[in-house]
This record gives C-alpha cells, sequence and structure tokens, in this order.
C-alpha cells in the first residue's frame, strides 16, 4: 500500500514538472485568444446591424431617407473632411472644450483642494458650491449669453461650469479620503506642512483626481453639444443643428461619430498623460 | 535615557488609556512591552512617538521632554505603512530629504543590504510580500539613525518562520547603532529573543505590573535550558497580572451562593 503510494506520488513529482510546462506554455497565447476573442464578440452586433441595413437599403427592403445606411453616411462624413470642413468643424468644438475644460477643471482643483485641506473653507465653501450644483447647467444659459453674447465666451463658460463640479468634487472628497496612516508617517519624519502636501497627499490623491478629470472631460462633450445649439456658425454641434433644419440625416449621423471619435481620443490622451502618475497603483488596470 | 514619568492618557471619549505610568530605559537597552489587547501599549508608543499629547505626566528623552515627533524617536507601526507611490529604495530613503545625495543612497543601499532586500529596491511596495514589506518599514526607521526606536507588535501578522529570521534582521541593524528599543509584542519568545527586560502591562486603566530583567547572553539559543526557565517566568509574571481579576467572580458565586442560601 504504502510503496503504492510513494511510487503514484513519484510518478506524479515526474510528471507534474511536464504538466506544469504544458500548461504554462499555452496560457499567454490564451488569454491572448480569449481577449481578442471577447474584442470581436463587442464588435460583432454593431457590425452585424450595419450590414444587415445596408443590405435591407441596397436591396429595396428599406427606403434609407431618415435612417441612411452606413455607406451613405460613410461618404458624408469622407466628403466633409475632403472639403476641409470637418477640420474646421472639429478644430472649433475642440478648441471651445480645450478652453472650457482648463478653465473648469483648473477652477474644481483650486476650489477642491481648498475645501478637501481646510475644514473651515469647506464650511464655507461646501453648502454654496453644493446649491449651484444643484442646478442643472443648462439653466445658466439665458443668463451666460446675457452677460457673455451669444459667441465664444458664453460657450466656454457653459462648458466650463459642466466640467468644474465633478472635478471639485473629486478633487475635495480624494483629499478627505487620503489614509490617516500614511499622513501620520509624514507626521513622524516632521515634514512642515507644504512638505506634507507635495510628498503625501498630492500622490495619494492622483489616482482620483485623474478619474475625475475623465469625468469632467466626459461631461465637457456632453455641454459643448448644448452650447453649440444655442447658435454657432460651426463646430460638430452646429453640424447635428444644420443637418437637423435642411433635413440630411447623413450629416446628423456624421457629426455624431466623429463626436464619438473626438471624445473617445481625448479621454485615451488623458489617460495615458496620466499613466506615468499613477503606475504604481495596486488595482486592475483600467483598459482603454 | 528614556524616562517616562507618571505619564497618563485619557482619551476625549474619557477611556483612561493609560494610568501613571512610570518607567525608564538605559540607553541601548531593549525593552519588550507585553500584556493583553487594550491595556494601552499602543498607546504608550504613541505618546512617547509624539503622535498623541499625554494628559498627564511627562516624557524626557535625555532630559529633553517630547511633545511632538522628535528626530531621534523612530517608530514601526503594526502595519507597514509604505508609500504605495514610492520604490522601495524611495520608501527607505523617505526621511533622508536633508541628507545629500550619496549620503542618502549609501545608507538606503546598506540598510537594504542588510535586511535582505537589495535586489527588491526598484520595485513597488504592492509587488512586496507581507513580511518583506515589514522589512522595508523597519529599514525606513533605521536608517535616521534614532536614539530611541519604537516598535508596535510589528511582526504579529507573520508566520513563526519569518518572525525568526526578521529577528535576526532587527537584531544585525540594531547592532549598528544600538538604539534604545521599546517593542510592544503579545509573543513571550519574541521578548526572551529579543529584550533586555521586560515590561508586562495591566489593562483598565493601563498601567505596569511588573518587569523582569532578561539577562541571557546573546546570541540566544531557544533551544537552551535558560531560554526556557526565562520563557516561563515571564508567563508566570502574566498570569499572575490576570490574576487580580480572577477572585472576583469567585466573590461573585459567593455572593449568589449566599443569596440563595435563604
Ligand atoms: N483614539 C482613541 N479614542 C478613545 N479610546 C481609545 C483610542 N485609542 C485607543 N483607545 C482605548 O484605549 C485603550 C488602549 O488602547 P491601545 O490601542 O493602546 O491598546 P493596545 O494595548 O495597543 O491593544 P492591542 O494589543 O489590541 O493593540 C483601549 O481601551 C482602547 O479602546
Ligand atoms: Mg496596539
Amino acid at each position: 500500500m504504502t510503496g503504492q503510494g510513494t511510487l503514484q506520488s513519484t510518478r506524479q513529482g515526474w510528471s507534474s514538472p511536464q504538466g506544469a510546462a504544458a500548461l504554462a506554455a499555452p496560457s499567454p497565447a490564451g488569454k491572448r485568444r480569449a481577449f481578442d476573442g471577447r474584442v470581436l464578440l463587442g464588435i460583432f452586433l454593431p457590425l452585424a446591424i450595419a450590414l444587415l441595413w445596408e443590405a435591407a437599403v441596397h436591396f429595396g427592403f428599406a427606403q434609407g431617407r431618415l435612417v441612411p445606411p452606413p455607406s451613405r453616411i460613410l461618404t458624408t462624413l469622407w466628403g466633409l473632411a475632403k472639403t476641409g470642413e470637418l477640420w474646421t468643424h472639429a478644430t472649433a468644438t475642440l478648441w471651445r472644450i480645450l478652453a472650457g475644460f482648463a478653465i473648469g477643471a483648473i477652477a474644481g482643483i483650486v476650489f477642491g483642494a481648498l475645501s478637501g485641506s481646510s475644514d473651515a473653507l469647506r464650511r464655507l465653501l461646501d453648502p454654496t458650491l453644493q446649491a449651484l450644483r444643484a442646478i442643472p447647467s443648462i439653466a445658466w444659459v439665458p443668463l451666460f449669453i446675457l452677460w457673455l453674447g451669444i459667441f465664444e465666451a458664453s460657450k466656454v463658460a457653459l462648458i466650463a461650469v459642466g466640467v468644474f463640479f465633478p472635478v471639485y468634487l473629486g478633487i475635495a472628497g480624494a483629499i478627505l479620503s487620503v489614509d490617516r496612516k500614511l499622513v501620520e508617517v509624514g507626521r513622524v519624519f516632521r515634514l512642515s506642512r507644504i512638505a506634507l502636501a507635495r510628498r503625501i497627499l498630492l500622490p495619494a490623491v492622483l489616482p482620483e483626481a485623474v478619474i475625475a478629470l475623465r469625468s469632467g472631460l466626459g461631461l465637457g462633450f456632453m455641454f459643448v453639444v448644448a452650447a453649440e445649439f444655442m447658435g454657432a456658425s460651426e463646430g460638430l454641434g452646429y453640424l447635428l443643428v444644420d443637418g437637423q433644419q435642411m433635413g440630411k440625416p447623413d450629416q446628423i449621423l456624421a457629426a455624431i461619430i466623429a463626436f464619438a471619435l473626438l471624445g473617445k481620443a481625448a479621454d485615451s490622451l488623458l489617460v495615458l498623460a496620466t499613466r506615468p502618475l499613477v503606475r504604481w497603483q495596486d488595482t486592475v488596470r483600467e483598459r482603454l | 535615557m528614556l524616562n517616562l514619568d507618571h505619564l497618563s492618557k485619557i482619551y476625549a471619549d474619557g477611556t483612561r488609556a493609560l494610568a501613571d505610568i512610570n518607567l525608564s530605559v538605559r540607553e541601548s537597552e531593549i525593552i519588550a512591552l507585553i500584556g493583553g489587547s487594550g491595556c494601552g501599549k499602543t498607546t504608550l508608543l504613541r505618546l512617547i512617538a509624539g503622535l498623541d499629547r499625554a494628559s498627564a505626566g511627562s516624557i524626557r528623552l535625555d532630559g529633553e521632554p517630547i511633545h511632538e515627533p522628535h528626530p531621534a524617536v523612530g517608530i514601526v507601526f503594526q502595519e507597514p505603512r509604505l508609500l504605495p507611490w514610492l520604490t522601495v529604495s524611495d520608501n527607505v530613503a523617505f526621511g533622508l530629504a536633508h541628507l545629500d545625495r550619496s549620503e542618502r543612497k549609501a545608507r538606503v543601499s546598506h540598510a537594504l543590504e542588510k535586511i535582505g532586500l537589495a535586489e527588491h529596491a526598484e520595485r513597488w511596495p504592492r509587488d512586496l510580500s507581507g513580511g518583506q514589506q515589514q522589512r522595508v518599514a523597519i529599514a525606513r526607521a533605521f536608517v535616521t539613525y534614532p536614539k530611541v526606536l519604537l516598535l508596535d507588535e510589528p511582526f504579529s501578522a507573520l508566520d513563526a518562520f519569518t518572525r525568526a529570521s526578521l529577528h535576526e534582521h532587527l537584531l544585525g541593524l540594531w547592532e549598528e547603532t544600538r538604539p534604545t528599543v521599546v517593542l510592544v509584542t503579545h509573543d513571550v519568545q519574541e521578548a526572551v529573543t529579543l529584550a533586555d527586560r521586560a515590561v508586562i502591562m495591566q489593562p483598565k486603566p493601563g498601567r505596569i505590573f511588573d518587569e523582569l530583567p532578561l539577562t541571557l547572553a546573546r546570541p540566544r539559543d531557544r533551544a537552551a535550558l535558560p531560554f526556557e526557565s526565562a520563557v516561563r517566568r515571564v508567563l508566570a509574571a502574566l498570569d499572575q497580572s490576570l490574576k487580580p481579576v480572577q477572585p472576583s467572580p469567585h466573590r461573585e458565586r459567593d455572593r449568589e451562593a449566599a443569596a440563595l442560601w435563604w
């Protein structure tokens, strides 16, 4: 009995390294394949719908006037790109987002840092800011137009307001949730207030700050559309309005696609730019 | 020389965490604070580290009173508390910002070598095991060459093997600058392995029950007879420290019996 047991365990001992090697070798490849498969799975549905619709219009089952087939949308997009119109509109939109995002994010970071770092300042600032946050941002539009005119300034202001609140909340919350235990490490080494902020608080809030900036940027894209609806002569939002008024659904859909691509690109850029700052994080890495 | 003089601590909620602690620790002495949970060991270390204020009494290091974190006092917490955004070597160098680069580098690499983590210098804390992280925390406290080093159950989360090897690393580092060490522990074996004196504490309010000198020659052999007898003496004192609580249930039972009698 015991002899058999020993024999078995020896055999297992022999076979297990090979088994392990056999298991280990394909596993990265297997992982990659599984990953690719999932991505393809995600693309499958929109692609299938697009092809089906294309076929339906092509074979005359549907007219495709209000819902143009993908080929016509792409042709429109291509046409806009060739005449350079697309770039004019895209840069106008991007410029507005950039200006609004910069103003909103900087203000959000400053106010968030103030209200996160001092109890007195939080009691002073936070109730007012929370009350302002409860107002739907679009409600400011008439006032901004009265104050700042119908041109760029009022649009940038609206976007800045949209970006400000998520950034403010994220930064203040991140500072408040910094681990007291790490702050104590700073105290043990007798860091000054400024050194404490620079060497402990700042790095500790970076990951959440990045998340706050990303959601701010997302809202920036949302509000730029609203801003461009309120009367613009260029911008992707103008393309939307124009498409509606002229009855050109392909132009609307082309603008929507441009929005999606720009939004994704801007978010990816932000993630890439901030990745070196948060690569120490012990979390599941977010995928782009 | 570290002197605690009639030290008391009452927390804001009225908890009497420490009452009338008197203790003096010689230079380069290693003392072990032993006692049940909640008897104020962590509170005592936090007072010596200057992280909390005493309610009464004083703490003096070579005659100088301590009210706030002091450059000559280092502490290793129960958790490693490494800064996750710094590499291992930057964590160890955290308290050395005032030194110039080369001195800093030399001290850090020497300390990492001493605790056996030289090849991990550029890794992130998240990539280390619990025992390795605790070693980094010990190195971080040692590299500033403190006169007094406070250790709050630094090994309590580790298995017996890791703990034994960390004891060696700790003594190796201690040999170099011979700081005064106050070590909080639940482990009597650990106390006898490391300390020159065991201080046994009692709860509610936290106070010192007894002190036992541990005068075994170093390095200490855990298997030897003197070690065993020292462990037994400390255990006996710990038992005693818990005894005064025991008579009361008896008395309670007697009173109950008396109540039932008639
Ligand atoms: N911040 C605080 N506020 C109020 N009471 C506290 C505070 N910190 C500790 N205490 C109380 O003081 C007493 C001593 O606590 P302390 O943490 O010093 O115990 P300890 O000996 O370190 O225990 P353990 O071995 O479990 O770590 C306990 O009764 C605890 O509840
Ligand atoms: Mg404790």
